[in-house]
This record gives structure tokens, sequence and C-alpha cells, in this order.
């Protein structure tokens, strides 16, 4: 099951936000949250058929339309589009109509900008070259291939359906269609060895994409994957082991000129994920949908079927949070660190860490100048980093 | 017989003959506070409206661990044939630790009810309780509780009370205080057998100060019993072992809530306002007179508790040393046995090293500094006193295991306990196995009845402190009690484990033991910090040593990943309160060196794995 929304604050009855001034670019995601089976470490915000319970996926692109019309009425004018996401669940469970459909809604409320990224998240076992073609037709500029592993038994723990052979006829065909390519890769599973890591990165480089993202596996509670380590039928997973793996995984990307920008992101940089860390403007279409506006950050009621209600009733939102000064500079910190952008110096100062912790840090080789007035993390710093912000921040 | 006296008596207007003042002696979860919301109802003083379980158990402490810490002097009315009369029930904790509060309560009292639980029988802290209540020649009123429950057995344990103290079975009462049962019944028992307070109502004043609490509203409550004479508000009062005199701002009786009165007259039991804010100027014990006609002789004061067991309390933050200085004086008003100076820590930085009854007591002290009055601290291993004499002749008195010195030792004393233990007899084997895994040596063993055995053993109270209790309750499904005095100093064959981390030292750590088992306990505490120390940017090292010689090591290695994958689709506020949790969990470590260390380390590492298991 899905993890727990956030607690927050009930969205505003007249749909005015207060927001922070700022020159933030727009982007937006928008959620289809439906999957032929739900796999077993999943803890996203998606249903299969017999979960939905009176849900159509084959209409359910006009609510999502539905909901492009009521943010347009909260947002009015805005920057056009940077970036559109569409994520899941799998996507690639809509058809090429239904994509084309939200993305043309989007369009004629917002404007999309002419350079403006259209990523679909794909899976090898619901895209078929002929699907490839139709979406580039409705739009489709990138494509994120939902690869997770060349192990076969990787993938059977994992619950994955698809066959690997799937992969690379799919890439190339995207390439051909002059689609940006991206995979995901996951690695961590229980039994996974280094070696079996090295073959999958071997065989994703083969590929060619302009991106790979590879994140480690996190065993959320409530899921299937976590029953299963809890009654012992599945052996646990090791942090340590992971550490190797990612270090691994740097090197091999690394060597494939996929340069470092985020903790698990290498290549030429999504227009989406960082704006993410940028803290950037987005508004999250469908079920569970987070947004962020200027300072608000607020979520859609999570699943379908209350969705479609609450958005029927007036506004898909179930909680609404505004940020204080300091949690925006908080964040700031916490996401901006884990890029290769890093943080500006004075961030340091106007969240009062002292410049000691900092040097510490610098002196132990876990953070980085990067001209005069700029902190990063370092290659080694990467994997703490989180450890890193709560040091900082607790001070 | 009716549930409240038609016309309640007046408080200072009420003759000596129609005051019983009388407390409950019951073992932890006999059903003693259960007991007394029965009464506060029968009586109407609490409507059903207003009433909540474990009514006069103020502390949050109190009610969430269901114990009773400090006393309470409630007022009740009651009538019996026509006749008003005046109750004082004063409440008093059961647990081990707290004899010292039991005894201040008897005193203030002409009559117990001696509470014993119809399904379990007596326990050994009763035992305890009723020699203090015969010790201070009260009448004993015995009651069962709980004859509601299915497997209670009225007719055995009535048989083990008259056994005890005398007596008929049958005049043994029987009550439910939880459905009210023969509690009215109670009530009319307690008018007919407890003796009225004898006193002089025209001699000086003289009241026996039995609770003193603080209040941050009104300051310093005092609680007293008067025992000659009267006292009336707007009077100067002097306390007789000061000589510090106050005015009486506002006296009164507690039924259930303050009720400010005209003043308390002979045999009387209430409460004191004299806005003094400094808390040891009300000092429990000491007897309270009137300025302008003083008693000549103050009253027997109690025995002052001895602290028992000793930690060191740190604030986590060293900028709170102030608050918690002003904390403890503020407890220490209302707990004279509470007992502290300053200390310093080489890991720790600046505290206090604290004297208690006995574990629970160190354990709701500081839960109490940090529920309170908002302070993260930290207890150290808990250390009892050592006698400790070198090669040259000199002797020590050694509170804080780091302070025992290195070498040239000629002898040390450590202090020692009689405990006595009853239980059912399948337990004894059990029993007897732990006393002697503690060094203890057995003393006597005598049937109680059929099936009950009282076990009596000396034991070193250093084996007792921490986990015996616990491990005892556990060995024998709960059925066995314990209680404890002191009895004097043996010499033993002691040394010091000091644990290092990184190669240091850390002196809020080290511990003394017994020879034989410094190997065993290196090892264990060693292994406890591993689990308890979160893993750090470098490799920390863990050694136990006696003296230089290192009995025991391990290893935390470094961590290598403290980072999440993902942000969940912009779902940024997941992570942040993520953050948050973990700035808080920050906030309960203590750099101790370059290294983090939770709070529960140090005193969770002393506790054994059993236990642990208990508890859960």
């Amino acid at each position: 099951m899905p993890g727990a929304l956030p607690v927050g604050a009930p969205w505003p009855k007249d749909n005015q936000l207060n927001r922070a001034p700022g020159t933030r670019s727009f982007h937006a995601y928008v959620h289809v949250p439906f999957c032929e089976v739900r796999c077993g470490y999943c803890d996203f915000n998606t249903y299969t058929a017999k979960e939905l319970g009176g849900v159509s996926q084959a209409t359910f692109h006009q609510h999502l339309i539905s909901e492009i019309a009521f943010s347009k009425k909260v947002l009015g004018e805005m920057p056009a589009l940077s970036s559109v996401f569409i994520g899941g669940g799998t996507p690639s469970l809509f058809t090429a109509e239904q994509i084309g459909a939200v993305l043309e809604s989007l369009g004629e409320s917002f404007g999309l900008a002419s350079d403006c990224e259209v990523t679909l998240e794909a899976n090898p076992e619901s895209t078929t070259e002929e699907y490839l073609g139709e979406i580039v037709e409705v739009g489709i500029t990138r494509v994120s291939m939902g690869v997770q592993s060349f192990d076969s038994q990787v993938l059977q723990t994992l619950d994955r359906q698809h066959d690997p052979e799937r992969v690379a006829p799919l890439i190339t065909e995207a390439k051909e269609l002059g689609l940006v390519t991206s995979v995901d890769l996951i690695y961590g599973a229980p039994g996974e060895t280094l070696n079996s890591w090295s073959k999958t990165l071997s065989e994703a480089l083969a590929l060619g994409t302009d991106h790979v993202s590879a994140y480690s596996l996190i065993v959320e509670p409530g899921t299937k994957l976590a029953r299963q380590i809890a009654t012992g039928e599945i052996g646990p997973t090791s942090e340590d082991l992971n550490a190797e793996m990612y270090e691994h995984a740097t090197q091999r990307l690394e060597g494939a000129s996929l340069e470092w920008y985020e903790v698990s992101n290498w290549g030429k940089p999504s227009e989406h994920n960082s704006a993410y860390w940028k803290s950037q403007n987005w508004w999250g279409y469908g079920p569970g949908a987070h947004s962020h506006i200027d300072g608000n950050r607020f979520w859609n009621h999570k699943h379908p079927t209350s969705y479609q209600k609450a958005l029927s009733d007036g506004a898909p939102a179930a909680g609404i949070e505004r940020l204080t000064d300091r949690q925006m500079l908080e964040e700031q910190l916490l996401l901006m660190l884990r890029t290769e952008w890093g943080v500006e110096r004075e961030l340091f100062a106007k969240l009062e860490v002292p410049p000691e912790l900092v040097a510490q840090e610098i002196a132990a080789g876990n953070l980085e100048l990067s001209g005069a007035d700029c902190i990063r993390v370092s290659r080694k710093g990467r994997l703490i980093v989180d450890g890193l912000v709560v040091k900082f921040l607790s001070h | 017989m009716s549930p409240r006296a038609a016309k309640a008596l007046e408080p200072s207007q009420t003759p000596a003959d129609l005051i019983r003042n009388f407390c409950i002696i019951a073992h932890i979860d006999h059903g003693k506070s259960t007991l007394a919301d029965r009464m506060l109802q029968l009586t109407g003083i609490v409507s059903d409206r207003e009433m909540r379980a474990q009514y006069l158990d103020r502390m949050d402490i109190e009610r969430e661990r269901g114990i009773t810490i400090k006393s309470q002097a409630v007022r009740l009315p009651w009538e019996l044939e026509g006749q008003a009369f005046a109750l004082n029930m004063i409440d008093t904790p059961g647990h081990v630790d707290f004899t010292y509060e039991v005894s201040r309560s008897l005193a203030a009292c002409e009559g117990a009810v001696l509470l014993v639980d119809a399904a379990q029988g007596i326990e050994a802290q009763t035992l305890a309780n009723l020699y203090l209540a015969l010790e201070n020649d009260l009448e004993i009123i015995p009651v069962l509780n709980k004859i509601d429950l299915p497997a209670a057995q009225p007719e055995k344990y009535a048989e083990e009370l008259a056994n005890l103290i005398g007596g008929d079975p049958d005049d043994c009462l029987r009550v439910s205080g939880k459905t009210g049962a023969g509690v009215a019944e109670l009530m009319d028992l307690i008018v007919k057998r407890v003796p009225a307070p004898t006193g002089d109502s025209d001699a000086p004043a003289r009241a026996m100060i039995f609770d003193s609490v603080y209040d941050s509203y009104r300051g310093v409550v005092t609680y007293v019993r008067m025992i000659d004479g009267s006292l009336k508000p707007r009077e100067n009062i002097q306390m007789m072992s000061t000589r510090a005199v106050h005015e009486l701002l506002e006296i009164g009786v507690i039924s259930p809530e303050p009720i400010a009165t005209k003043g308390l007259g002979v045999g009387e039991v209430g409460y004191l306002i004299t806005g003094v804010k400094d808390v040891r100027q009300s000092k429990v014990g000491d007897t309270v007179t009137t300025k302008t006609k003083p008693a000549s002789a103050p009253l027997k004061g109690y025995a002052e508790p001895k602290p028992m067991v000793f930690s060191g309390i740190y604030p986590i933050d060293g900028s709170d040393y102030p608050d918690l200085r002003e904390a403890l004086d503020k407890l220490r008003l209302s707990d004279a046995s509470l007992v502290y100076e300053p200390e310093t820590s080489a890991a720790l930085g600046f505290g206090f090293r604290c004297g208690f009854l006995g574990l629970l007591h160190l354990e709701i002290i500081t839960e109490r500094l940090e529920r309170e009055f908002g302070l993260a601290l930290i207890a150290t291993s808990p250390s009892v006193v050592y006698h400790v004499r070198k090669d040259d002749g000199t002797e020590l008195v050694v509170t804080n295991p780091s302070e025992y010195p290195d070498g040239k030792i000629a002898e040390v004393e450590e202090p020692m306990v009689k405990a006595t233990i009853l239980a059912p007899k399948d337990y004894v084997g059990t029993i007897m196995e732990l006393c002697q895994t503690k060094r203890g040596t057995m003393m006597d063993m005598q049937y109680l009845g059929e099936d009950r055995v009282q076990i009596r053993y000396r034991l070193p109270l250093a084996e007792i402190v921490f986990d015996f209790f616990d491990q005892l309750k556990s060995k024998t499904q709960g059925y066995a009690s314990l209680d404890y005095e002191d009895d004097g100093f043996t010499v033993g064959d002691l040394v010091r484990v000091d644990l290092l981390l990184q190669g240091e030292r850390v002196d809020a750590f080290s511990a003394i033991v017994h020879k034989d088992k410094a190997y065993a306990h290196g090892v264990r505490i060693a292994g406890k910090l591993r689990e308890l120390i979160p893993r750090q940017q470098f490799e920390v090292p863990i050694q136990a040593a006696v003296g230089a010689r290192v009995i025991a090591r391990e290893t935390i290695r470094a961590i290598r990943k403290d980072v999440l994958a993902k942000c969940y689709g912009g779902d940024i506020t997941r992570k942040r309160k993520l953050l948050e949790k973990q700035k808080e969990g920050k906030k309960r470590m203590k750099m101790v060196g370059r290294v983090e260390v939770p709070q529960e380390a140090f005193i969770a590492a002393l506790s054994s794995d059993d236990s642990k298991a208990a508890k859960k």
C-alpha cells in the first residue's frame, strides 16, 4: 500500500495561495495511477484494475484535464511550462490519444516553452516500437525507461514482469525517433551481488542513453517486500554493500562520460528533476501528486476515487503547508547539496551554521569549494549528504 | 450509614473526637487508587461527571505508570448513626523505593487500612509497611480488595491475614474498588475502629510537616497534621528547626481540591501556604508553631531517608546547567530524599551527583526533570557507596566510580542489604539461583501458608539496584515480591572497569564490579555500546579495561551511506519531515570527544538483556 500523505492545513476555500515573490520557472507533473500488477518493493501511489473500484482507466485523462482547468483558475498567468513529466504508476498504459489530450490542455492553459522537455515514464512490458512512434507524434520529447535491472533473479525479487531482452530494441527505436533517452536502475535488492550489479551497468551503458538514474532499493514499510524480509522469506539488504554498489556505479557511469549531477542521477540533466532540487514551481496533477508554488507545498487526495470526488466538489488538494522563510532556506540546503550545483556560501551564514562545522567537512573531504562563493558535496561526501545536512541544521 | 454527611463538619471547628485520620497500605497494583476513587465518589466530594480514574494521582507519571509517588491527604465527610464525621485519607506510595514516604504518612494517622488483593495475597512490601504501621501503634483494618475477580480467593487470604495480624478471618472486610461493593461498610468501620486523634487544643500550636510540594503559581504548599493547638490565616508561623518566621497566607483542607478555611484545629490535616519560594524553608519532618506563642519542644521528626543509589545527572546542552540546578532545588522541596551536589565529568561537563532511594526513584526523578522542566538529560550508570581504604591508611567514600582510586587499595567495603522475597513455592529454585548469581547468601526460608514461601537473602546492594527486581519478576511470572533493608557494609573483592572510546577513558561509563564479573561486564558493556552508538563518519574502537589491561574490545565501523536515494515525485514535505525528526534525534546525542553518544547509552548499557526483554 502507498505510504501516507503528510498532515497539513486544509486547502483555502477561496482557492487563493499566499505566494512568496520570486522568479521561478514553471513545470508540470502528471500522475497516472495505474499498474497491471503491483511490484513488491513499490510504495508509490498506484493501483491495479481490481483495486480501483469504479475508476475507469480509459476516461481518467478527463479528470486530469479538469484539474488543469482548476490550476489555471488558481494560478492565473504563469511562465510557459519548461518541462512536463508524466509518471506513475505506468504512464505507458495511457494511449497516445490520452497523453495527447493532456498535453494539449496544458499547452492551451499555460503554453509549452519551445524547448520544453516532455518526459514519459515507460515500462518495457507495456511499450512497443509503434507506441513510441505514436507518443512522439503527440509531443513527447524524452522517454525514461523503467529497466531496474538486467539480472532476471533481481527482477524476480523486485516482482518486475518484463524480459530484459526487450529493452535494447525499444531504446534503439526511441533514439531513432529523436527522443532523449534515460534508463532507471535499482541496486541493492536482496541477493544482488556486486558482480550482478556490474553486469547490469554494462548492459545499461551499452544502450548509450543520454541519462541514467540509479537508485538504491529502499525497503518501504508496508510493502510486500518489507513483509517478505520480516518473515525471512527474502534476505535482508545491506547498506554497506549498497555503498559499494554506489561507488562502483559512480566509477562506471562517469567513466562513460555520463556526468554526475544529483545523488542518484548522471548524464544530461533532466530539466524536470532539476526543478525539484531547485525549488522551482510545479503543479502535480492526479491522485496523490505534490505541488510547489512560491513557498506553498500541497498534495492531492491519494486514492483515485477520493481524488475524483474532491476534484468534482471543488479542489483536489488534501492538504497544504506554507513554508516559513527558515524552512525554505533549510530545504534549499537539503536539496541543493545533493546536486553538482551545490549551495552559495552565504546560505550557511543565513542558516547560522558555524563556519567551523563546514570547514571540518571540507577538511574531511566531504565538501569542496566550487569557485569562491559556492560549496558542494565531493564524490566522497555524496553518500553521506543527508547526515551532513542533519549535522549542520541540528547545531 | 449515609452516602454523605448531611452537613459536613467545618474545618477548624471540628472537635477532635469527630476526626478520623487513616491511610491505606497496599502493594502496587492491589487497587489502592481505585478504592480511593470510589471513596471520593461515595462521599460526594467528586461528582460522577468530574470523576476520572486515579483521581488523586496528580502527576502524569503517576497515571501513566499506575503508581503513586506523592502522598495526598483528602478530607472526606461521612455520617454514622446521625453523627457527622470528618475523615482524612492519606494516600501512600507502594513501591519499595518509597518506604520513607510511607513512614511519613503513617505518622500522621491513627489507623491504617491494610488492603490486599484477594487474588494475590500479601506481598513483601505490604508486610514491610504493615510492620511500620504496627510500630506506629496504628489500628489496622484488614481488607481484601478485588473480590469481583473470578480468580479471587478471599477465604484463603483472609486466613493468611488473620495469621499475620491476629483476629478472626471473618473480620476481614471484602470490598471491590472496581464495583464499589463493601466500600460504604469500610467507611463505617473506619469511623468505628480508628481512634480519634488526641492532642491539647489549648497548648501552643504544633503541626507536623509530612509533605511539601512546589506549585509554580502558589509557591510552596506544605501539608501538615495538627498535633496540638491550632493555626489561623494571617498568623505568623515559625519553623522550629530553622526559626524562620513566615506569614500564613492561606490555610485549608484538600477535598479533593484545595479549599481555604478559617484554620486547622487539633487532629486536622490540611495545607499551608506562606508565599515561600525557597524550597528548603519548608522541610518535611519539621514542626510548625506560631511566633506569638511558640511551642517549647518540636515533635519527633522522621528519620532522614538515606540514598542508596547514586548517579551523575548532566544536561546534554551545557548551558542548561543553571536550569538543572533550579529544577533539582524545586524537586527537592517535595522529595526530602533527593540529595545532590555539583560534580564535573571530563566526558559530560558540569552536572550533579545525585543520591536516590532506588532505581525507580532515579528513573522518576530524571523523567520529571525532563518532562516538568523541559530539560534533556543524561543519567550515568548508577552506583552505590563504597568505603575504600588505601595502602597508606587514608580512607575514601566513593559514590562515583570514576573517583575510585587506581591501585594501592588495601580494602574496599560495599553496602549490603537484607532482602525478603515472597513467592509461591514452585519458584524457590529459580529465586535461589538468581540470588546466588548475584553473590547472595541465604539467611533463612519459611513457609507462610501452604504454598507461599518467604526467603531471606543477604546480598550486595550493587547487585540488586540495577535490574534484580525486573529479573525476579520475569523469572517468577510476576509472582515474587521483594523488600529490602540496609544491612551494613562488607569487604568485597572489587575492581573498576573502564570503557574507552577511541582510546579515551569515558568517566561516565566506569563501573565498580566484583573481580569475577569484570570480564563478563566488560564484554557486555562494550557489546551494548556497539549496538547503541550509531555509526559515525569514522571508525570508533570501544575497549573495556581494568587498569591498563584491556579485557574486551569492539569496533563501530564508519558509516558508509547516509543519504536517501530518491525524493518521491516531488514530495519534498516528506523529506523535510524526516530531516526534522533526525534533527530532534541529534539533539539527544552527547558529544564525547568526537563521538556522538545517544542519551540512552548511558543507562541502557547497564541493564541486562533479561530485564529488557521482561519490560517489553
